[in-house]
Parts: C-alpha cells; structure tokens; sequence
C-alpha cells in the first residue's frame, strides 16, 4: 500500500502529529516525566533504598541543605575549575590545529585521522590506560616529561596538587580534536574571495587572521565550548577510572560527588535537590552562552 | 516438517522449564574463593541434580551491583555471599530470609561454628539468635612478606645493625615501620624495591579496611559500649588518632611510588611483581600467592600485628538466601549441603576458609598450611565496621575523609576522625537512631 493510501482521510496536521507523536512520547517518558518526579522527591525526604518508608514532605530543606554544605561549594570549585582549563586548552590548541590542517600539505589527511582518533576511544577506557601511563613507575608520561628534565618520580594521580592538572590533561588529549573539527569546518566555510580582497588590500597575514579568520570561525569555536562545557559540567566515566575523585577530594567533580549521594549513600531527596540545582546552573550558563553567542553572530 | 517443528518445539520449551526448575544461581564477588566454590559445587550437582550457575561481580562493583539487585527487589540471585556490613541492611529491609526455622528442623546448629564468624556474618541485631546467613567464607585482614629477602644473612645482619633486632615477623606496627622503611628504595637482585603494599583505594572500602587495621591495633572502639551510638572519644580518642597518623606514616615512606588508590589487586600485583617486601591483604588470597611462590620467592604470612591491643580487621562473608528468589527451597537445600562438615572440610582444602569448628579445631589443622595458625589468631581478634543498615553512608565520608588526610595530606588525623563523626552523626539522625 502506498503512503499516500495509507494516508488517506488524515489531515495534514494528524500526519505529523503521526510523525513526532513517538518522539514526543519518548520525551515525556524519559526526560520530562523523570525530571518533574525528581523535582517532586526533592521537596522530601526520600530515601530509595529504605524500603516500606513514606517520603515525607520537607519543604525547601534539601535545597538549603545543600547550598549550605562547604563540601559542595568546594565540588563546585572542582568542577568549575575543571571546566575553566579544559575548555581554555581545547579552544586554543583545538583552534591551532585546526589552522594547520586547514593548509594543503603532504600527509595532511593521515594526521587529521591519527589527531581525531582519541576522542572515538571510549572515556571509561582512556581512564583506565592512563592510570597506567601516568605510573611513576612504569608509566611513559613520567618517562617524557623526565626526558625534558629531570624531575624525578611524581605521582599524577596520587598528589592533589598534580591530580586536578591530570585529569584537565587527559581531557584535553581526548576532546581537543572535538573542538578543532568543528574549527575546521568553519574555516572551510570562509570564501576565498575575502582573503583576496584582502592581499590586494596589502592586509598583512596577522591582519587577515584577526579581521578575517577569526570573526568567521568564531561562532564555530563558540559552538563547541558549549557542548564541551556541558559535557564536562556533567564529566563522571573518565575521571572515575583515572582517580576515583581522589585524592581525599581533590578530583571529585559536582557529578561523581551526585552519584555518591544518590546511588550509594540513596539520599534520594537531597540528591535530587543537588541535581535540581545543577540542572539550573548549567540551564542558565546555557542561555546566557547561547545568547551572546548569537549576538557575536549577527555581528 | 510442522510436526517436527512442533515437537522441537514442545521438547525445548520442556528442557527450558527443566532447567529452570533445578537451577539455582549464586552471586559473589569475582576472586580466587569464588573459583573454588563453583569446584566444590560440582558435588553438589552430582548429589542432588540442582544446577548451580554463577555470577562473580568483580570486587569495585560488587557492592553497587548486590545492593542495587537487593533494593530492586531482583530474582537474579537465589543465593548471595554477602559481605559481613551487609547483614544489617539483609535483616532490617527483608532482603535476606531468616534462617533460624530451616536450621532447627535441619539440626543446623549454630554452634558448630567459630563464634566470632557466626557474630560477624549472620546474626543481626548483632549478638542475638537471628540468623540471616550461614558463616562460608571466614577471612581477616593480614600480611604477607618475603621470607627469601628476610633470610638474606647480609639483609638480616644490616638490619639488626641498624635496629638492634632481627628482621622477621614484625612484634608490633613500629616493627612493621622499621622493617618496611628498611627495604624501601632498596635495591636487590639489581631491582628496586620498596616497603608495603598497603590499602589506599578511595572509592569503595579499601582505605577504610586499611586504616582500621592500625587503629583496631591501638585499641580504637566506635562508640561508648555502654551508650550505642556515642562516638565522640571513642571514635576519635587519641590512641585513634595516633593510629591514623602512623598509617600516613606507614604510606609516605614505605608505599611504592603511585600507590595511591590500590586495594586487592594492586596489593597483590606489587608483591607478586617483586617491587615490596610487605603486601596487606585478605586471607582468601593466601593460598593462590602462596601456590605461585616462584624464582626464589618465598613468601611469609603473619597475623594483623598488635600494638596497644591485638586485633585484625573483619572480612568474609556468610551465604544467604535471597527473599525475592522463587528458587528458595532449592537455595535452602544448597545452604543444607554446605553446612556439613564433610563439605566444610573439602572447601578447606580446596582454597576456601571455613569457619566450621570441626576444621578449625581438627589437631592437623594449624599446620595444614603456612598461612592457616595465622588465619585461627586472626579469627579470634577480629573487628568489624559498622553493620548497620546504613553502612554504605557510614563508609563514604570515612573513605574521603582518611585518603583525604593519608593520601592528600590534608588536615590532621583528629580533623579528619571529627569530620567523620559529624557525618556519621547526621547518618544515625536521619536513620531515627539518635
């Protein structure tokens, strides 16, 4: 039977009401449904693993509990801190590669394969094998950066001063060629013309870069902050196999901090407290970030 | 060929409901033990016709995995080897099914077991006659370490030199200190090596384990016996807080480099790949290092030592049958079979401990292995952590708080035990316990 004999007799707007019917189900079941029951359970007491016990009612507890707890703000510090230098790295580096893969060289293709494949490896498995690389012992990044300069044994993941810098590194390496693909798609969307008019303006290469290339992959490069920043914001599987949060707690992100509340000590109030919050947090960074980010693009 | 079909049909769906019906499956963590109970149960089937299929969760996940089956009321498990912290949370929240009917018409009694086992793996409230699990796996925190090394003359004669004793089993944890800082940044056989392996793990109990091992030592209680509940002064009294700051001690000079979130099998792969003298460890993994004892490796095994009082951190498990199995009459003849002493002596033998008095007491047993008079001094000294329901909340903000201060350098050993109490306090009110 044809679709259009199927469809025969449906309005139009009964035939896309057809179409996005199951995703918006979908939507509803597993996004809006949990997300309201979790904003619900944060007004109680709930604890999930406490069998036969009545959540009850607890107002705004949960959420004074939490942001008043030095512990969080010290999570929040974690994170923030994590966010602030991955992302730093991965626009620069990210950005600088893509400058150079932009260029026609011998090999040119071979490299952007060989630069893009870390972030196609799993983050649970560049965890655990870099546990093994940052081995004061064995492992090979003691080995090169020693090979610079002789600092002796340093344990990355075991000092809290080197731990925060490990984790920053290890996310760098993974999604930097995350920032520098879409980088470099805008840069191949750059006319040609622009960078013609501007040699036989006698625009200095510098010039070209700061009046040209710049202005048009700029949204581009904003673009991937954001999605790296949410991913980051909500980083759990690779910093877990790397350093567990520690030491102490000098590595446990706002998220790992979460899953602990909520899945192993079951404070499931209080946790959807923190998640509710979180959920603001990165909601509201969101909007504001996508609204500059659209006014750099009208501009 | 339709009634072929059918026939196909109708003997699968019978082989399928068979099986179902003479199977039952047991949950452990994934470790040595493990593989010698599903040897020894292969009697059990031969006995009884009973399937018995395994699922070994390895040791990080093993906690998250049981309990989140347990708390989902899940039918996975028919039987499950719980670890001893566990058996609070079975009882309170009728996870596991009470045994003390099954055992009366059985003659199971109790009593034929170590008591300190039967204490620790199967009654709760804790010392009452409600019996949740049967003892199957005793096991203590412990210590192995290499006796070749120790009986080097040239080793031995620099270490009495220098500490005015001969290096071996160390009397007490200064001992320990000495003989650990002595051969740490040693170079042996054109190899460095280091002191001890010891536990440092941050994400699950490996810390915690390791660190109740010196303060147990130093005679730290939890609370006030005589008020339940009262930490402060126990928990935090000074001989605990000295405790803990000679394990930081113990990790900064005698841990190998980047030993800093190992428990089990970091432990085990330092000693085996010959970088420490010293390993901590559970008993259970005694007998598969004691097997591999190879190119000159002589491996020792010594009780937890005492320092102010003698006294070795609580591990092993008992089995039980799990509440929301359909299977459990099946389960329940699987706990009948273990439970003999015939069965006892054979799991034994095969690698498991037993905690049957009939093997613990038999006159052959002490020397039966190197490892096995150091496995009875144990079983008589040891302490557990809480076994509260809410143990899981109990152990995290003490696993932050002693990597935070051992492994971090953060704060103090009296900073990090308050720290504790007042989460722990905040876990008991929430839980209607003060």
């Amino acid at each position: 039977m044809s679709v259009k004999k199927k469809f025969k007799g449906l309005s139009d707007k009964a035939v896309a009401w057809l179409f996005i019917g199951p995703s918006v189900f979908l939507l509803l079941a597993i996004n809006i449904y949990p997300l309201i029951y979790a904003i619900r359970m944060s007004f109680t007491n709930f604890y999930a693993n406490k069998i036969g016990r009545e959540p009850q009612f607890v107002g705004l507890k949960n959420y004074i509990k939490v942001l008043n707890k030095e512990a969080i703000w010290e999570k929040m510090q974690v994170t923030a801190n994590f966010m602030f230098w991955t992302l730093l790295l991965q626009a620069v580096i990210g950005l600088g590669l893509a400058l150079l893969l932009n260029r026609k060289f011998k090999g040119n293709e071979l490299l952007t394969t060989l630069i893009v494949l870390p972030m196609m490896l799993s983050p649970a498995v560049v965890g655990v094998f870099w546990t093994y690389l940052y081995n004061p012992q064995v492992g090979l990044f003691n080995y090169v950066i020693n090979f610079f300069h002789d600092f002796g044994s340093f344990d990355m993941i075991g000092s809290s001063v080197l731990a925060p810098w490990s984790i920053v590194i290890v996310d760098t390496w993974m999604w930097t060629p995350f920032t520098m693909l879409i980088c470099l798609a805008g840069l191949r969307s750059v006319p040609n013309y622009l960078y013609e008019a501007a040699e036989v303006d006698r625009a200095s290469k510098w010039q070209q870069f700061i009046y040209i290339t710049l202005p048009s992959v700029l949204p581009f490069l904003l673009l991937a902050l954001l999605f790296r920043g949410i991913e980051n914001f909500k980083m759990f599987d690779m910093v877990v196999e790397l350093t567990s949060g520690g030491p102490g707690s000098a590595t446990e992100l706002a998220s790992i901090n979460l899953k602990r509340e909520a899945f192993e000590k079951w404070k499931t109030g209080y946790s959807s407290a923190f998640a509710v919050i979180l959920f603001v947090t990165i909601f509201g960074f969101g909007n504001v970030y996508v609204k500059v980010m659209n006014k750099i693009k009208e501009r | 060929m339709k009634k072929i079909m059918i026939l196909l049909f109708v003997s699968l769906f019978t082989f399928s409901a068979n099986s179902n019906a003479k199977s039952i499956t047991l949950g452990w963590a994934a470790w040595d033990p493990a593989n010698a109970l599903q040897e020894l149960t292969k009697e059990f089937t031969a006995e009884t016709g009973i399937d018995v299929n395994f699922e070994f969760v390895p040791w990080p996940n093993f906690a998250d995995r049981m309990l989140n089956e347990l708390n989902n009321k899940g039918k996975t498990f028919d039987l499950l080897i719980g670890d001893s912290q566990w058996i609070g949370a079975g009882a309170v929240y009728g996870h596991y099914v009470k045994l003390n009917d099954f055992f009366d018409k059985e003659g199971i009694s109790m009593n034929d077991f170590s008591p300190a086992t039967v204490y620790a793996y199967s009654t709760w409230p804790k010392g009452s006659e409600n019996y949740y699990a049967l003892p199957a796996m005793g096991d203590a925190l412990a210590w192995a370490y290499r006796k070749d090394w120790f009986d080097r003359p040239e080793l031995n004669s620099e270490f009495k030199k220098k500490y005015g004793y001969d290096l071996g089993v160390p009397a007490n944890w200064n001992q320990l200190h000495d003989m650990c800082s002595f051969f740490q940044g040693r170079e042996i056989d054109g190899q460095k090596r280091y002191g001890a392996a010891i536990n440092t793990e941050r994400g699950s109990e490996g810390i915690t384990m390791g660190v109740t091992a010196a303060m147990y030592a130093w005679g730290m209680e939890y609370e006030n016996p005589n008020k339940p509940y009262d930490m402060e002064g126990y928990f935090n009294s000074p001989q605990a807080v000295e405790a803990v700051e000679f394990y930081r001690k113990l990790y900064e000079d005698c841990a190998p480099p980047g030993h800093s979130d190992a428990y089990m099998v970091a432990n085990l792969d330092a000693y085996k790949s010959g970088q420490v003298a010293f390993q901590m460890n559970w008993y259970a993994f005694w007998p598969g290092v004691s097997k591999e004892d190879s190119d000159g490796r002589v491996s020792g095994f010594f009780a937890n030592p005492k320092q102010n009082v003698a006294a070795a951190t609580l591990g092993g498990q008992g089995i039980s049958v799990v509440k929301y199995s359909d299977k459990q009459d099946l389960a329940l003849e699987y706990i009948k079979w273990f439970a003999r002493p015939d069965v006892q002596q054979k799991w034994w033998d095969l690698g498991g401990y037993s905690c049957h008095n009939d093997v613990l007491n038999s006159p052959s047993f002490p020397t039966s292995t190197v490892y096995a008079q150091g496995f009875l001094d144990s079983m008589g000294i040891v302490k557990d952590f809480w076994q509260e329901p809410t143990f899981v909340e109990l152990m995290l903000p003490m696993q932050e708080a002693i990597h935070d201060y051992v492994v971090n350098g953060k704060g103090t050993a009296k900073g990090a035990l308050d720290k504790i109490i007042e989460e722990w306090v905040e876990v008991f009110e929430a839980d209607g316990k003060l």
